[in-house]
């Protein structure tokens, strides 16, 4: 594999973080530039996503590179049966760099072995989403001014929200403690319980959303509760409204406290909190830019910046 | 080992008896041989009487010595089994399976949204414990038991 792609957040070490984080709060002071006069970047989503493929062209173009690509795969040879492999190689003659979303798990990772063009995974199923996790933590980071000596209390749909299950990895390089509140069905899953105990992680398991939780937290990082995760339809009816976020809940919480969420929401967080200066999940879309504007420079190799342009 | 085994071993001029094969894993190991392909003489022998697992299997294949890399696939299913060579009626050599640390190409990953399910590609799997077996597949990172492997 070519080491410059980034397919998973597993693959980062807590310098590489640390390294990003400081290359987004440059690009945040000077969001727009020439760095990538000159360059090609393809965005190839085999699967729709808006808000991220927006977020990624939006990050080339402040840094002054050119996008091609495709949002629909309808339109493309992938639906005449055209393999993943052939789609990749035949790209890679054209750009610097290929920014990809696939709804196939490991599809970036598969990606990233048969070109020398590094690849940066904007998705892959249900496996890895690197850059919304660089901009969750960069949006700890920004709003605690540290990484270490935190409390994130993860709430919702913990079982199958990859965004949780990445911030934890990528989080676990830091001293940090992690609650983690949900209905049983759906917890946390045993594998990140076991990951947390063997790397002495400290956690807490809680199926309540009380204010003594909501009072002990630096950041909560709010998900959805989605119908269609529940085999007992019942069970859905008895939790739905169990972890919705409301504003006075947040009456005695910390002041420092900030309320994340990947987006897009429903009910889980109450419109009257969007006002409260703690709700943050606006503006942390909007560091995915900066976070992004940092991992492409890095797939790139590009280092300099900051002292020249 | 007792007298019947032994006896049905020493039965071999030349080939490979593979030993030691816990029974459920008996008829998977078949299929990972490939025996179903040979045109030697093969032997299956199931639920043996066996000191170290209870009951066992057992294969032999008459003028068969398969290369490490197929014996290894063995070592997926069943890691305790030995694999005796046998030159003119005489064990030349006594082995137990080796479970490599990567394994390329021969499972199936049971993720159904996994890349390798949909690609004309090898499978590609890093042992990540080795009692009881554990995989995982090097693309969606999906852990896999050796008791699960499918194919």
């Amino acid at each position: 594999m070519d080491n410059s792609s980034i397919v998973s957040v597993n693959d980062l070490s807590k310098q590489d973080i640390l390294d990003l984080m400081a290359d987004a709060a440059y690009f945040e002071e000077h969001p727009d530039s020439r760095i990538l006069d000159g360059k090609i970047v393809a965005t190839l989503f085999f699967e729709p996503s808006t808000r991220t493929r927006l977020s990624f062209e939006t990050a080339v173009n402040r840094l002054g590179g050119r996008v091609i690509g495709f949002s629909d795969p309808a339109a493309t040879s992938t639906s005449k049966g055209e393999t993943l492999k052939d789609t990749i190689k035949m790209v890679s003659n054209y750009v610097d760099l290929i920014v990809m979303r696939h709804y196939l798990e490991g599809a970036a990772r598969y990606a990233s072995e048969v070109t020398e063009t590094p690849i940066i995974n904007a998705g892959d199923g249900a496996h890895q989403h690197p850059s919304q996790t660089m901009l969750d933590i960069y949006s700890i980071y920004k709003t605690q001014g540290r990484l270490d000596d935190l409390t994130i209390t993860m709430v919702g749909d913990l079982k199958y929200g990859r965004t949780v299950h990445s911030l934890l990895m990528a989080m676990s390089h830091f001293r940090v403690k992690f609650i983690f509140v949900a209905c049983p069905e759906l917890q946390m899953p045993e594998e990140f319980i076991a990951f947390c105990r063997k790397n002495d992680i400290p956690f807490e398991v809680s199926e309540e959303f009380s204010r003594e939780i909501i009072d002990r937290s630096d950041i909560i990082y709010m998900t959805r509760v989605q119908r269609e995760r529940f085999t007992d339809l019942m069970e859905y009816e008895r939790v739905k409204d169990l972890y919705n976020l409301e504003n006075r809940m947040l009456d005695t919480s910390r002041p420092n406290l900030r309320i994340l969420h990947p987006l897009p929401r429903v009910n889980e967080i109450s419109q009257d909190v969007d006002d409260n200066p703690k709700a943050y999940y606006f503006q942390q879309a909007k560091n995915g830019v900066y976070a992004r504007q940092a991992m492409i420079c890095r797939a790139l190799g590009i280092k300099d910046f900051k002292e020249g342009k | 080992m007792n007298k019947k085994t032994e006896l049905a071993v020493a039965a071999l001029r030349n080939g490979t008896v593979i030993d030691h094969i816990p029974v459920e894993a008996l008829f998977k190991a078949v299929d990972l041989l490939g025996i179903a392909e040979l045109d030697k003489s093969v032997t299956i022998g199931c639920n043996l009487e066996s000191k170290r697992l209870g009951k066992k299997g057992i294969i032999k294949v008459a003028d068969t010595f398969f290369p490490a890399e197929i014996l290894s696939r063995i070592a997926i299913i069943a890691p305790s089994a030995v694999v005796n060579t046998i030159r003119d009626y005489e064990v030349v050599s006594k082995e137990p399976v080796v479970l490599p640390d990567v394994i390329v190409g021969i499972v199936e990953c049971n993720n159904p949204k996994c890349i390798t399910r949909n690609e004309p590609m090898k499978s590609v799997f890093n042992v990540v414990d080795r009692t009881p077996v554990t995989l995982s597949c090097h693309y969606c990172e999906h852990e896999i038991s050796g008791k699960d492997i499918s194919k």
